[in-house]
């Protein structure tokens, strides 16, 4: 495949420069970082627009065309507002939890295929290292509402480490059906095994898909699972006591994570940065480059996460238990063998 | 207290003191309806105990009334409950009509209906947001803010206010309705009920909300008769008890309307039951628009001189939007009540939840509070 000349120059900065030692991984992080950051500056300016014509307003208007600074402004107000420590707090673990959460938040985009080549690790294991970094995100979550010495952020905290053990299972068994089709772990190697068709488009990947944006909106404390920080019974949950920076890093790392989740969803899913193969008609000529399409599927996904959000109304804790435990794992576990017959019936071997 | 009533669905916890925290919800809590104040023990998300502290919004209403002329005092009666005002006003008119034995016009009588139950239709369409957000729906508040809005554009037209309006006056009402104001209520009414299946799609069909709310914070009928409740809480257990029905004032014998009943006595019955009381009270404000058509005159009698009505006692009571409210006025004669009580039915349908509670959890209480819709000037006066 003919690169363009932007491709072909980021390409060169992500595998060109790996000779080079500190420079070689300096550049590609630096870029990664920043596009998260801008990433979230604008993901929550979508938010914001999204809720506010779902809801029949129009979000924000006047900071920058259609409020795209409101976001900026937000941000700049955070951080000269005073941060507040409560007197019986415990300030190493509560100054620690905005940075255990924020962290594997980023470390996931480390093996995200944004392009052909446009990897910053291309792991073999690379899906395994997105499911153990993110599990690791609750656990600043627990922290945050121990740390904070409040009741309502305790409750929080627990409801969030009961979440985790619920959707982390279906959650790895949908992965593990996808595994299992396309016989790699490797993040470029699942876009490879998608060349011909999306595995969407396959019984046990459409079932594995549904289940894992059911999980991933576990994962993301997003309506209908909001639960650690359900605003009318808990306050604010976790971040109740968090004020400033330390508030502001909560709630970029929930961008942070919106914008993963929907990565991962679209890479292991829906072909990655490959053009969706519903469009094969279009001549070669016709199609744009692979970043593109990996960005216009990541949008997509947002904007479907964002969507379910304001739709929603809230589970209970019980329930949203209920659904994962029996409902979820007993139809992930059916899938695993669905996706044997699938293998079998499309004779594709195990090893590639 | 009485003994608790263990009621079906309510899970009966031991006391570990290792496992339970006693936790302040309020009265800065963003589910509250106000600074009501619940101190609840609970064990995770079990809530073992709950005991409702009440109070920051005392006002000494009663109190103050003693002090003031009785005219002076129909205002105060918009703050009791702010966001339902029309009919504590017709309460406290009626009750000091009756002490006065004043006749009232009537147009005034149509213009009080109209008022009133356009405030309903306002009050329930708040109450369905609130539902909303409580059950972690924002989207529906929104929605129901936006119908709120356009209800309330009516009742300002009619008064001149928003939220305390101070229609009602002792022996007939403020103003006479503006010019085109029965189109523009009928198109207003129109619009609103053409969202209530927006509702249902959203919210009352939705299965979430369905799992969140049926069989969740059930209120036997006998429970709620002995505990005092009354409105559409008292009604969606299934007793048919509407003061407009049952002890009619005004002219409320003259229209024909349903009085929706639940089935259940759960959450989810006492929010459809709004939803249908909603698409009631609009088809009264319909016959009564047509009805004042032929009939004119004054809306209001003269009170000539001091009004100083003769010794004695007077109670009136109506439906508001929330129940059943009571003033009960004694006179001796003077320029202002000697006694002044308020019957509010927030405080009966608030009192008698407090055990009911117990065993749920705490998203739960959060619904089932929502679901009886207090507001906390109400109960507190």
């Amino acid at each position: 495949m003919e690169r363009g000349p932007i491709e072909s120059l980021v390409h060169r900065l992500f595998a060109g420069l790996y000779g080079i030692p500190v420079l070689g991984w300096l550049i590609p992080i630096v870029l990664v970082l920043g596009m998260v950051a801008l990433a979230a500056l604008v993901l929550i300016w979508l938010e914001r627009k999204v809720s506010g014509h779902i809801q029949s307003r129009r979000g924000p208007l006047h900071n920058g065309p259609h409020g795209l600074l409101q976001t900026v402004w937000d941000a700049l107000k955070l951080l000269v507002k005073e941060d507040i420590v409560p007197s019986s707090a415990d300030r190493l673990i509560m100054l620690m939890a905005p940075f255990v959460v924020f962290t594997p938040a980023v470390l996931v985009y480390v093996v995200m295929p944004f392009g052909k080549g446009w990897t910053v690790a291309n792991l073999n294991i690379g899906l395994l290292w997105v499911v153990s970094v993110l599990s690791l995100g609750p656990v600043g979550i627990i922290l945050g509402g121990w740390g904070s010495h409040n009741k309502w952020s305790l409750l929080g905290g627990m409801r969030s480490a009961a979440q985790l053990i619920s959707y982390e299972i279906p959650s790895v068994l949908a992965l593990g059906a996808i595994v299992m089709m396309a016989g790699t772990m490797s993040m470029d190697g699942l876009v490879a095994a998608q060349d011909q068709y999306e595995f969407v488009l396959t019984p046990p990947g459409l079932i594995a898909f549904v289940v894992y944006l059911v999980t991933a909106l576990a994962e993301l404390n997003r309506n209908p699972f909001d639960l650690p920080e359900a605003e009318s019974e808990l306050v604010a949950g976790f971040v109740t006591e968090y004020s400033g920076f330390k508030f502001a890093i909560f709630f970029l790392a929930e961008f942070a994570n919106l914008l993963a989740l929907s990565m991962i969803t679209v890479t292991v899913f829906l072909g990655g940065w490959q053009p969706p193969s519903v469009l094969f008609f279009l001549p070669d000529s016709a199609q744009l480059p692979g970043v593109f399409w990996f960005a216009i599927k990541t949008t997509v996904m947002v904007f479907v996460f964002q969507w379910i959000k304001w739709t929603l109304p809230r589970l209970r804790i019980d329930q949203m238990l209920n659904v994962c435990w029996k409902g979820l794992i007993p139809i992930t576990l059916g899938n695993l063998a669905l996706a044997c017959v699938w293998l079998l019936l499309t004779e594709k071997s195990w090893a590639r | 207290m009485a003994e608790q009533v263990p009621v079906a669905g309510q899970t009966q916890v031991g006391g570990d003191p290792f496992e339970e925290m006693l936790v302040n919800m309020g009265p800065q809590h963003p589910s509250t309806h106000g600074v009501l104040r619940l101190l609840i023990r609970v064990s995770g998300e079990y809530v073992e105990d709950c005991r409702f502290h009440i109070g920051y919004l005392h006002r000494c209403h009663e109190k103050i009334s003693e002090s003031q002329t009785y005219v002076q005092n129909i205002p105060l009666s918009d703050r009791l409950d702010y966001v339902g005002a029309v009919p504590n006003g017709w309460a406290q008119c009626l009750a000091v009509e009756k002490l006065a034995g004043l006749e009232v016009p009537a147009r005034a009588e149509y213009l009080r209906v109209i008022a009133a139950e356009l405030q309903r239709i306002a009050s329930h369409l708040l109450f369905v947001g609130t539902m909303g957000t409580d059950l972690g729906a924002v989207t529906m508040f929104l929605f129901g803010m936006r119908e709120r809005e356009m209800v309330i554009d009516l009742l300002e037209a009619m008064s001149g206010a928003r939220l305390t309006y101070h229609y009602i006056r002792i022996g007939g009402v403020a103003r006479d309705l503006p010019d085109g104001f029965a189109e523009r209520a009928v198109r207003t009414l129109d619009t609103v009920l053409s969202r209530i299946p927006d509702y249902d799609d959203l919210f009352t069909n939705n299965r979430i909300l369905r799992e969140r709310a049926e069989r969740v914070g059930v209120i036997p009928a006998q429970t709620a008769l002995e505990h005092g409740f009354s409105g559409p809480t008292l009604r969606a257990s299934g007793v048919p008890y509407d003061v407009r029905r049952c002890d009619p004032y005004g002219i409320y014998d003259r229209f024909e309307f349903d009085v929706p009943l639940g089935s259940n006595g759960d959450v989810y019955d006492r929010f459809t039951i709004r939803l249908r009381e909603i698409e009631q009270s609009s088809r009264i404000v319909r016959q009564a628009l047509e009805g004042i058509e032929g009939v004119g005159g004054p809306i209001r009698t003269p009170i000539k001189g001091r009004f100083r009505p003769a010794p004695g006692w007077a109670y009136a009571h109506v439906e508001g939007a929330r129940g059943d409210v009571g003033y009960y006025i004694v006179s001796q004669g003077g320029d202002s009540p000697y006694r002044l009580k308020v019957r509010s039915p927030c405080f009966g349908n608030l009192a008698g939840l407090e055990h009911l509670i117990r065993g749920w959890k705490i998203a739960d209480v959060v619904a089932i509070l929502g679901s009886i819709d207090i507001v906390l000037g109400c109960v507190d006066r």
